[in-house]
């Protein structure tokens, strides 16, 4: 059985802070609102006094520990490498446990319990597909549409998909038998929103000639409801995609998105020795594309006359895990691409799951520092390795009137195979 | 507990978003660095020097003592507030209000944070040279009422060597400017000195004023790995007396060097007792010959190896080493305290080999790293405080530590400062004389004791402080 950890099981953890302040040059929330409950430090000597028994769950801690990205940029620049992320989910779950999930997290928990509504809600977006990329009028009943019934007004979202991507695609896609096989987690941002990259992604194994299998009954991941404290959401979603991915015979599990690769690696990994495999086997798709030498192919291919610039923001989902190199690796190795680094790229986009939509005013601050150093870059693109990042990437962009798009690496790697 | 007369009041004057009394607010600013934790009753954040002078008023009408705070990351409790009362934020008052590259001086807030400034300067070519461990998150107003060090302190000083005027919030609430922004002044005793390092005893710091140099056009970065601490030692000696002061010159004892090799896989061959980091900095032309020279110099007291970085990479390689210090003691003992003694940098030698001496006595690991070319060791005596008679057996080291530091000419806390962490030990090096002499300036300047009370010196009976 599929068990999560409880917030006592954190207690060591908990007790490695040392208090020293570093967090607060780390925290994307602590740079938007300088108050020492928004950053790691004061969230865990919060969450120490509730196993203490010298506070409760009462209002200002709720708000402190919602707060949080679970980015793990604290974690990255801690001295004893404390993770507040683990720490403030399952301060998270406890609160969901003893209080109920917030109205917010229960219609996550719905949604993503539920792949058929998540099918039905896709499909009726479907029709405005047209919009991709452009600013949705206020009005447009998208807004509505996918999964938070709270987003706000203004932010840009991309239409879902009429016809999600794993209903388009086979569930087996034979390679060459000399190659590997692997398993390809779509996560729910490919499937419902941005099915160009799942197309993209079977292209490139294609040229490798690796064998694709994408399972039907596949999962979310769960990762959202990790964010909303949604215990018996991730539990029950972790043993499906246990057994959805144990169907089949393969090498890898390859994911396209930052945020399953955690749930599935590390979210997973914690909750009991039957997910073992599952959790090594998984892999992203950056790290298989260079262990199989796809970025020196790409680099013997001829330079094209007029290149696009391209920066690339590092999801915090593979930065945390050091999967730095090889997204840039082959951004580099693109012949259509002149690859432009810019400031701050291992910083949180704000996005955070449903941080967003609890905090839409810290997550638009956040958003804008980003915007400012794509814009400062010179990029006309700034790619990624995950639909949320995208997401939030473009709405911000939007926001500061900077005219770049947001787009998935494997999009552009795509552009440049032979069809 | 604040009356509700009082805690209105204080929304009066900073707004009622800025006041709080509620426990998740006070739990968050009951701690810092030194890991102890005083619930305040409640916690403000001014936003101006007139909400600080209006709130010191108050404060002095009702007697509730203040403790101001910047990022907490202090190692001696210099913000903690250990009698309750107001945590007084400076988190609002981040603003570089001028950077004048006319006269080389910046106007800054107390509540700037160190590299944000320093990035900010460096942008124009300009240098803001103190450079604490915590400069990525401790403030300004922080670094000065404590005056902070840091590496590049060997060659450029501390950072009251460039704080050149301060407007502060007295004690008794009003408002003064001291120094300002000439090179010279000598009207007047200097308070502006007086104040850095002062731990926020004598008053609130609002505003500063911050002597700039030119930026220097490159640094070169250099490691050497000697066959014993003796060796390290003299090659400090041996470069300073050939006129050469490096940017930083850094040293990791041999036992630091087993945590590193312990604890990562970073590439420190086992001959190696000692370590130093070398930076200088200057003109590009000039750095490759003065490594050059120091190499020259340095090489017959047994190096075992010498690196020297040729690219920023290579340089970044070299510092991993030292950063992975505090977290390689780590997985050693769980718990360290974390002295700073500073002697005459030909002692230092001869302080490690007391240390040592001393770690053998109390049977507890000790390990030396540091700033050797200003002769600041900090020394870490690593404890498991969960294991019974580690805490008493580290409190016996500390002060036979402080007293050896002492005898060889040197001082307690060369960058930590007093706080309440080293308060007990103060009677070891100041006098009662001279101790009387500064508790008179803070009696007369904060009559009411209203201002970061308990820290320096020990105003609790309760606690007994070390005899001379």
């Amino acid at each position: 059985m599929a068990k999560l950890k409880d917030l006592e099981d954190y207690r060591e953890e908990m007790e490695q802070c040392v208090k020293c302040g570093a967090c607060r040059a780390h925290c994307p929330v602590f740079g938007a609102e300088k108050r020492e409950g928004r950053v790691a430090r004061g969230k865990i000597a919060l969450a120490h006094s509730v196993l203490e028994g010298e506070i409760g769950f009462e209002d200002k801690v709720l708000e402190d520990l919602s707060q949080c990205l679970l980015c793990g940029s604290c974690c990255t620049g801690c001295p004893n490498k404390v993770h507040t992320e683990d720490i403030v989910a399952a301060a998270r779950r406890r609160i969901a446990e003893q209080q109920g999930l917030s109205t917010f997290g229960k219609g996550v928990a719905a949604v993503l319990g539920r792949p058929k509504l998540m099918n039905m809600l896709a499909k009726s977006g479907g029709t405005l597909s047209s919009l991709l990329f452009k600013k949705l009028p206020e009005n447009s009943g998208l807004r509505l549409r996918f999964p938070a019934p709270y987003l706000e007004s203004d932010r840009t979202l991309p239409p879902l998909t009429a016809k999600p991507f794993r209903e388009r695609v086979p569930e087996i896609i034979p390679g060459d038998p000399q190659q590997p096989t692997v398993l390809f987690f779509t996560g729910c941002g490919i499937n419902y929103m941005y099915p160009a990259v799942g197309e993209a992604f079977l292209k490139a194994l294609h040229f490798l000639g690796v064998t694709v299998i994408i399972p039907k009954d596949q999962a979310c991941c769960g990762l959202p409801a990790v964010s909303a404290g949604a215990t018996q959401t991730i539990e029950k979603l972790a043993e499906q995609n246990l057994s959805a991915l144990s169907r089949h015979q393969a090498d890898h599990i390859i994911t396209a998105c930052a945020s399953c690769n955690a749930g599935l690696s590390s979210i997973y990994a914690e909750m009991g020795d039957e997910f073992d495999e599952l959790s090594a086997k998984t892999m992203d798709i950056f790290v298989f594309l260079a262990n199989h030498g796809l970025p020196e192919k790409l680099a013997a291919l001829p330079k094209a006359e007029k290149r696009i610039k391209v920066t690339y923001h590092d999801p915090c989902h593979l930065r945390s895990k050091g999967i730095t190199k090889e997204p840039r690796q082959l951004l580099k190795a693109l012949p259509q691409v002149e690859f432009v680094e810019m400031s701050d790229a291992q910083t949180c986009c704000g996005f955070g799951g449903t941080y967003s939509v609890y905090h839409p005013e810290n997550s638009k601050r956040i958003g804008a520092k980003k915007a400012a150093n794509i814009t400062d870059s010179g990029a006309e693109l700034v790619a990624t390795d995950c639909p949320g990042c995208i997401m939030q990437l473009q709405d911000s962009i939007n926001h500061a009137d900077g005219g770049q798009r947001s787009v998935h690496i494997l999009e552009l790697l795509s552009d440049a195979l032979p069809d | 507990m604040l009356s509700e007369q009082i805690i209105n009041e204080l929304q009066t004057i900073v707004g009622n978003e800025n006041v709080s009394t509620v426990k998740a607010d006070r739990i968050c600013y009951s701690y810092d660095a030194t890991q102890q934790s005083f619930l305040p009753e409640v916690v403000v954040h001014p936003g101006s020097t007139e909400d600080i002078s209006r709130i010191m008023k108050l404060a002095n009408r009702e007697l509730i003592p203040v403790f101001p705070r910047g990022a907490g990351s202090g190692f001696t409790g210099g913000s903690l507030p250990t009698k309750g009362g107001i945590v007084l934020c400076t988190e609002r008052l981040d603003q570089i209000l001028e950077i004048d590259e006319e006269n080389l001086i910046a106007t800054v807030e107390p509540g700037v944070v160190t590299e944000q400034f320093q990035k900010a300067v460096e942008k124009v070519g300009l240098f803001y040279p103190p450079d604490p461990a915590s400069l990525k998150f401790s403030t300004l107003g922080g670094n000065v009422a404590e005056c902070a060090g840091g590496p590049r302190c060997v060659k450029y000083g501390v950072t009251k060597d460039f704080i050149i005027g301060l407007e502060v919030v007295t004690p008794i609430g009003d408002i003064i400017t001291t120094g300002g922004p000439t090179m010279k002044g000598v009207v007047g005793y200097d308070l502006t000195k007086l104040l850095c390092g002062s731990e926020g005893t004598l008053g609130i710091i609002t505003r500063i004023v911050i002597k700039l140099l030119p930026l220097p056009e490159a640094k070169k970065t250099m490691l050497v790995l000697f066959d014993s601490i003796d060796g390290a030692a003299q090659a400090v000696s041996a470069i300073i007396g050939d006129k050469i002061i490096p940017a930083t010159l850094e040293f990791m004892d041999g036992r630091t060097l087993d945590c590193v090799r312990q604890a990562t896989d970073l590439d420190v061959p086992d001959q190696a007792q000692a370590v130093l980091i070398i930076e200088v900095d200057g003109d590009r032309e000039f750095l490759d010959k003065q490594a050059n020279r120091i190499s020259e110099i340095i090489q017959p007291l047994g190096v075992v190896e010498t690196r020297i970085a040729s690219t920023p990479e290579e340089s970044e390689a070299i510092w991993q080493i030292r950063r992975s210090v505090s977290a390689s003691l780590r997985k050693v003992n769980p718990g360290k305290y974390n002295e700073d003694i500073c002697v005459p940098r030909s002692k230092v030698p001869e302080m490690i080999r007391k240390v040592d001496a001393i770690a053998d006595k109390y049977q507890i690991p000790i390990v030396n790293f540091g700033h050797a070319g200003d002769g600041n060791i900090h020394v870490n005596i690593m404890v498991n405080k969960k294991v019974s008679g580690d805490i008493m057996k580290a409190e016996g080291a500390i002060k036979e530590v402080f007293k050896a530091a002492l005898e060889l000419g040197g001082t307690m806390s060369g960058e930590h400062g007093v706080g309440i962490a080293k308060a007990p030990y103060i009677p070891l090096e100041i006098t009662p004389l001279a101790a009387d002499y500064m508790k008179a300036i803070k009696r007369s300047l904060d009559p009411n004791n209203i201002l970061n009370p308990g820290k320096i010196f020990l105003d609790d009976e309760n606690i007994e402080a070390y005899d001379a």
